[in-house]
């Protein structure tokens, strides 16, 4: 019993000194006009060498890459205290998706070519999964990359990649073995992007904009040490890495584009006013929807604001799951209430028609929730069967050679 | 408003999850649907015993002083079980406008048989259209020297015919007052309503020179009883919330075990999507009455909008995921031995109890400035 007040007195006092510790070093070094500074500036660069340098970027790990191997409360105390002073980061453990794929599954030769840039931010990456015939079957990938001496060759095309015309390396799934089962023939590298073989064209999407590229890849080359993981194991860190991706999105979608909309608005006044605006309020059918639309925006919060309590408490919330589902409704009906309101008005569009250009490029833009990250229908089965636990659909190619699926080798030479 | 402690909470909602386990199994529910009374009196007793007749009502008076968010928690409980009662009428509604209105000697006199379940009582609130607003009160209430007397019809009062105690909400010169009266009156005429849900009571009461005793003031209780209608409208959400979850979970037991196509229709992604769509709705009720729970305990400044939005919100779910499981499980929801029929049953009961879905959701857009 006294051993473990002694422990725990201990404990407090360490925290209290790395507290003070932390505390000191950001006074000393952190510059507040930092703050809000865009990723792959000269100065945000120059102060992630300093956080890394000084082991706070990814205190959980190893000390050999640049960790303190501190426990989750001390990591937490560490990014409590950058938090208050707004300084950015640390917590790249948690939160540094590209580097945490590095570290878990590199080779050391790879890891000391590309921890410390990956945390410095001095690479830029983009991920190059998807393909035009790999969608929500992403397991039925053709890209294709084969063993050439020390270096693997790479074929194919990549789809939906944001970041790529910049990119230096890209995450590449790729097929490596065409006798076995789709997922058991995959492997996960990291593509140099700046080489001949590697074309990026920009897609255009429905809302006129340009996020994405497709990636045409033509006897690409990349070094063995580039292999994650072993050969034909990159389906397990595939997972990997999308775990480290999910846990940082779920962030909301975006909003309307025109800047119309008042920042000190809340949901809520937002739909009100604009129909007010639209002279639409007393529409007792329009106010039913207003009623629906607010009421899906302000259930999601509570839902997550509950899952959150109950992860806190340790219990698993089945709820964070369904947070897609939700955000999919909500955009597509507040387009749909935002167009009914304004009836003909929504008929045209341009810098002229703020409020139309709003309704309407949150119509088009729902898709890119529904459809992108992975389709509700997707998501709607991965709930049927990780969370209520309904048996999977039987699946056709799932012990078939993939050579010998249907659609494998349309693209084939 | 008061809250029990965490472990005090968790203590009472595992009792009160095996006594409804042992003595409001569907066997029971389907034996007390069809009794006149529409409740279990030893059942009664013994949520009387666990201090859940009580719950809303001051330690003073004899009850725990538990508040909304414990009310909440029992109802989603009674929600899953089908619980045949008057919890809702007496415990609830009624306790909440002795606690609301400013008269100590009526709180004495009345709660604590409402507290230990020994006095059934009911509010009789709404008219013969139904609507539980302060232009739906259809009794009149005049006075003649120191006496009150009731004259005009009160209709849906829950439980009305098992109530040994009435509090009719009417209208007098002054404005909306609240009346004590006994149900066993010269001059009442009591007749019990058919109703769709069969594990609910409801009943019309027409008033004829009934003799009334004022509770509190004649001036501005609509306030009061809006309070009260408040805390029902949490007790009756946490039920929605409660009776989706549970008929969800049935559903998906089915969908694993029935088989169809040599497999379980749970497989089919028709089915599939079916319940991802319903947990959604489910979970989104469970927190929406939670958060109008605590909203309420806590006097939240945005509470009566979180009560709006738990109404409509909870009744829709309600009825969403009973009608959808009905059509889930295909052959077997359609025939009267299974308890499907009763969940839908009780969801569209609800959804009507104190305001339609249309009603709150116009009223959260008031709310909210529209």
């Amino acid at each position: 019993m006294s051993n473990t007040n002694e422990n725990s007195t201990e404990t407090a006092f360490a925290d209290d000194a790395l507290r003070d510790t932390v505390r000191k070093w950001l006074a000393d070094n952190w510059d507040p006009a930092l703050r809000g500074q865009m990723p792959g500036t000269e100065q945000h660069r120059a102060w992630l060498a300093k956080v890394v340098d000084a082991r706070w970027a990814a205190t959980r790990w190893p000390v050999q890459w640049y960790g303190r191997e501190f426990n989750d409360t001390q990591a937490r105390i560490v990014e409590k205290e950058f938090a208050r002073v707004g300084a950015f980061g640390t917590a790249q453990d948690r939160t540094n998706l590209w580097v945490n794929t590095a570290l878990a599954y590199g080779n050391d030769r790879f890891k000391e070519t590309f921890i410390a840039a990956l945390l410095k931010n001095e690479i830029a990456m983009c991920l190059l999964y998807s393909e035009p015939g790999a969608g929500s079957d992403l397991a039925g990938i053709r890209t294709r990359a084969e063993r050439v001496g020390d270096e693997f060759v790479v074929n194919g095309s990549k789809v939906w990649t944001s970041g790529a015309m910049t990119a230096d390396y890209g995450m590449l799934i790729a097929r490596t073995d065409w006798d076995v089962p789709k997922h058991a023939g995959i492997s996960f590298f990291f593509l140099p992007m700046k080489q001949a073989g590697v074309e990026v064209r920009p897609l255009r999407q429905i809302t006129d904009e340009s996020h994405f590229n497709q990636v045409f890849i033509t006897d690409a080359r990349l070094p063995a040490d580039n292999l994650l993981g072993t050969l034909n194991s990159g389906w397990r860190v595939l997972q990997t890495a999308l775990a480290y991706e999910r846990s940082v999105m779920g962030e909301g979608a975006r909003g309307p584009r025109s800047g119309v909309a008042s920042p000190t608005r809340s949901g809520e006044e937002e739909l009100i006013a604009l129909a007010r605006e639209a002279g639409a309020l007393h529409d007792p059918v329009i106010r039913q929807d207003i009623a629906r639309v607010i009421a899906y925006k302000k259930l999601n919060a509570l839902n997550t604001a509950r899952a959150k309590a109950e992860l806190a408490q340790g219990t698993s919330s089945p709820i964070m799951s369904l947070g897609k589902l939700a955000m999919s409704r909500i955009l597509h009906e507040e387009a749909r209430l935002r167009t009914a309101m304004l009836a003909a008005e929504s008929l045209l569009e341009g810098s002229a028609f703020p409020r139309a250009e709003d309704a309407n490029f949150l119509t088009l833009n729902a898709y890119f929730t529904s459809i992108g990250g992975g389709t509700d229908q997707i998501q709607r089965n991965i709930i049927g069967e990780r969370v209520l636990g309904l048996p999977k659909e039987p699946e056709v190619d799932r012990d078939v050679p993939f050579r010998e699926v249907r659609g494998a080798v349309v693209q084939q030479r | 408003m008061h809250t029990l402690g965490v472990d005090e909470r968790s203590a009472l909602q595992n009792a009160l999850q095996r006594l409804l386990a042992d003595h409001s199994t569907e066997a029971h529910v389907r034996e007390t649907m069809t009794t006149t009374s529409g409740y279990d009196v030893s059942l009664w007793q013994k949520l009387a015993e666990m201090g859940i007749t009580g719950l809303l009502i001051d330690e003073q008076h004899g009850g725990a002083g538990a508040g909304p968010v414990e009310i909440e928690m029992v109802m989603e409980e009674a929600g899953a079980a089908l619980l045949c009662s008057p919890l809702l009428a007496s415990s609830v509604l009624a306790a909440g406008v002795l606690q609301t209105l400013d008269d100590a000697d009526a709180r004495t006199r009345l709660l604590p048989g409402i507290a230990n379940g020994s006095c059934i009582a009911s509010v009789a609130l709404t008219g013969v259209h139904g609507t539980w607003t302060e232009a739906g009160v259809e009794v009149q209430a005049t006075q003649s020297g120191d006496t009150w007397a009731l004259q005009g019809t009160a209709s849906y009062v829950i439980h009305g015919q098992n109530a040994q105690l009435l509090l009719v909400v009417a209208r007098t010169a002054q404005g909306m007052a609240v009346f004590e009266v006994d149900p066993a009156s010269a001059g009442i005429s009591m007749s019990p309503l058919p109703t769709f849900d069969h594990t609910l009571r409801l009943a019309r009461i027409e008033f004829s020179s009934v003799p009334a005793r004022l509770i509190g003031s004649n001036s501005n209780t609509w306030s009061a009883v809006e309070q009260a209608l408040n805390l029902a409208r949490v007790a009756l959400a946490g039920e929605q919330a409660g009776g989706a979850r549970k008929m969800l979970e049935i559903t998906i037991e089915y969908a694993k075990q029935r088989v169809q196509f040599g497999r379980a229709i749970g497989s089919f992604q028709a089915i599939k999507h079916m319940a991802a769509d319903l947990l959604l709705e489910s979970e989104s009720a469970t927190s929406a009455a939670r958060h109008a729970a605590q909203a309420l305990a806590d006097g939240a400044n945005d509470a009566d909008s979180a009560v709006t939005l738990a109404a409509f919100a909870c009744a829709d779910a309600f009825n969403t995921v009973t009608a959808t499981s009905v059509q889930m499980h295909g052959g077997i929801a359609f025939t009267w031995e299974h308890p499907a029929h009763l969940y839908l049953r009780r969801a569209r009961a609800d959804a009507q109890l104190f305001g339609t879905s249309g009603f709150y959701r116009e009223r959260y857009v008031q709310q909210l400035g529209g």
